[in-house]
């Protein structure tokens, strides 16, 4: 698999009242084509900032600063903003969380999907709508030719976010960013969803950048998995290794956070990780974790933690030694 | 779609005849008729006898009958100072009015909308002050003062544009800026105030994701949701303007709709005076009408209820 999108020591910076917001803080991730990479975090962990970055879409304010950020060989950190919205919807497509407001009111599905045709590849109406009718095909929406003359309104929300996947997929895109696609919608719609971006993957060697909250839908799709918190990547890996031997303490948190049919005993407490992310405003020093941390000692706090290689080829931002993690995950499942 | 205009057009009819109803019982209960037109020194004998000639001394219910139905018909009675009836005076005056009224609706639009959309596409900038600036001035200036000011400048110093009468459509030029220029601040400060909003909206964010051009997103799909609820002002100010404005019209002696409503409130013409009012609510009527079905037109959730 070819590497399609390199992203070395991206920062995201806000100015809020109170300062300066570091909201994202030199994360560094690598996308191979055809594949799914999950970014997870909580709330407020700079994810959804991330996929803007990339986009371009960052809002007014916000600076961006990236060592590289190479997308099929070329450098969307220095490139124009005219040849940006050039790639965009062609070549990158993007689905967001809120389906129900994601459309514009005032326009029909059907001219909504067009446009981007039209506008990328200078297509005629006929051809645009009938690339829509297949793609609106393609995502399961029958009849699709009918579709094409309603109002997002006249849709339920799992068939609005079916139409901003077709709307995102109209130029075949080589990379799909989805941020918390399936946040919104009801359970049984948000597996539909989930299969159907996991088999347009498969069927167009798309690579995906999937960012949720919900460490299920990761296990039930991506390949490899990145941990955000409070702006830093604080644990990657395949999502195999990473859900076996998290090593991270935030990392196994969140994972002890999830009932398991089997271990988890009827009536048991579920885990939880007590307080809230922590917003990095002006400069910090040491791991933004150890707040919460049940590990943590006097040196967590002294000097930035770098970024460890694990021995199952991921990486984990913590002090501790690896086979410590490993081992104490052990004891934790146990008692569970 | 249809079935929405046909329940609008309906309930536009049951506001004509409300209005049509209150302004009858209003001119009546404001001065009595019969001394309007026997003149004030008339003798006691005389008002009495105008009363029962002109069957003033019926039922108000009679009466009103009796008027709505010549009304229907378009005659609306006869004016004994300007001689003629009142239906041909209205319609002599109407084309002046409509005119001043289109070209100043337009004038207001073509400025207030792109200075709208400027504003808001750099808040808080020299642009955006700059357009504040230029709204803030049209709300504060006195509107007769303005007039007299472009027709020193242009009218006179100058010499661009004929400053009196309206007998060609250079005549419309200075007063429709004068006219339009009030009432635009109020749709610019709208439209701004639309597009802030509709500029921080998902769907924005969506069009910009697929990589739609800055014309595109600006005014395909952020003003049309802006602009809805500029037309409904727009529509109210339109409505005001087919009224007639006595001071524009005074200044720039046009005679239209506001001179003939003034003329006629000034010598108690009772029947004209009617019939301006019902035609100058007849044109709010239309004119929120229009407003209604254009917006229904812009954005499909309102056509649904």
């Amino acid at each position: 698999m070819s590497t399609l999108l390199t992203i070395e020591d991206l920062s995201v910076d806000l100015p809020v009242p109170a300062g300066v917001l570091r909201a994202v803080r030199g994360i560094s991730i690598e996308v191979s084509r055809g594949e799914m990479l999950a970014i997870v975090g909580e709330s407020g962990c700079g994810k959804s900032l991330t996929s803007l970055a990339i986009m371009g879409l960052l809002p007014k304010g916000a600076t961006r600063l990236a060592a590289k950020l190479d997308f099929a060989g070329i450098d969307l950190a220095v490139i124009p903003d005219r040849k940006m919205a050039d790639i965009r919807g062609e070549r990158i497509g993007m689905i967001f969380q809120e389906p129900m407001t994601a459309l514009n009111p005032c326009f029909t599905v059907g001219s909504q999907l067009e446009e981007v045709l039209v506008r990328h590849r200078g297509a005629s109406r006929k051809q645009a709508r009938d690339r829509a009718i297949e793609l609106l095909e393609i995502v399961g929406i029958t009849p699709a030719a009918q579709r094409l003359s309603q109002f997002p309104h006249q849709l339920s929300g799992g068939l609005r976010q079916r139409v901003m996947i077709a709307m995102a997929l109209m130029c075949e895109p080589e990379l799909l960013i989805c941020d918390e696609p399936t946040t919104a919608l009801d359970v049984t719609v948000q597996s539909e969803i989930l299969s159907l971006i996991n088999r347009l993957r498969r069927d167009l060697n798309m690579a995906v950048i999937l960012i949720t909250h919900d460490l299920g839908v990761v296990a039930r799709a991506a390949d490899r998995l990145a941990v955000m918190y409070a702006g830093q990547i604080v644990e990657s890996g395949t999502v195999r290794d990473v859900f076996a031997t998290p090593l991270h303490p935030y990392t196994q948190g969140l994972l002890a956070c999830i009932p398991v049919p089997g271990r988890t005993a009827p009536g048991e407490r579920l885990g939880s990780i007590p307080g809230v992310v922590p917003s990095i405003i002006g400069e910090a020093r040491g791991c933004s974790f150890r707040n919460r941390c049940s590990l943590a000692f006097p040196a967590c706090g002294e000097a930035d933690i770098p970024s460890m290689p694990a021995s199952h080829g991921g990486d984990f931002r913590c002090l501790l030694d690896e086979r410590d993690l490993a081992h104490r995950v052990a004891a934790v499942g146990g008692s569970h | 779609m249809l079935l929405y205009i046909l329940k609008r057009l309906f309930v536009a009819f049951l506001v004509a005849v409300t209005v049509s109803i209150v302004t009858f019982s209003l001119v009546r209960s404001a001065g009595d008729p019969a001394v309007a037109i026997a003149g004030p020194d008339a003798a006691q004998e005389d008002v009495e006898r105008i009363r029962v000639q002109y069957g003033l001394d019926r039922p108000i219910i009679i009466q009103y009958g009796e008027w709505a139905g010549k009304a229907i018909r378009g005659d609306f009675g006869y004016s004994r100072f300007l001689n003629t009836e009142v239906s041909k005076v209205v319609l002599d005056r109407l084309p002046v009015t409509l005119t001043l009224g289109a070209l100043s609706i337009s004038f207001a639009l073509l400025l207030a909308i792109p200075l709208g959309v400027l504003a808001a596409c750099y808040p808080n900038t020299i642009l955006d002050r700059i357009a504040l600036t230029i709204s803030v001035v049209g709300q504060a200036l006195p509107s007769f003062w303005f007039a007299l000011i472009l027709m020193v400048f242009f009218g006179v110093h100058w010499s661009l544009f004929p400053v009196s009468g309206s007998s060609t459509m250079l005549h419309f030029v200075l007063p429709s800026i004068a006219l339009g220029y009030y009432a635009s601040p109020a749709i610019m400060r709208l439209t701004r105030a639309g597009m802030l909003e509709v500029l921080a909206s998902d769907y924005i964010r969506t069009a910009r994701a697929k990589g739609l051009l800055q014309g595109s997103i600006l005014f395909k799909h952020a003003l049309r949701n802006a602009v809805i609820p500029v037309v409904s002002v727009a529509a109210v100010q339109l409505g005001f303007m087919f009224g007639g404005s006595i001071v524009i019209e005074t200044i720039f002696s046009l005679n239209g709709l506001g001179q003939l409503a003034w003329q006629s409130i000034h010598r108690a013409d009772l029947d004209t005076m009617q019939a301006v009012i019902l035609i100058n609510a007849a044109m709010y009527i239309i004119a929120t009408l229009a407003a209604d079905i254009l917006n229904a037109a812009l954005d499909p959730r309102i056509r649904v209820n």
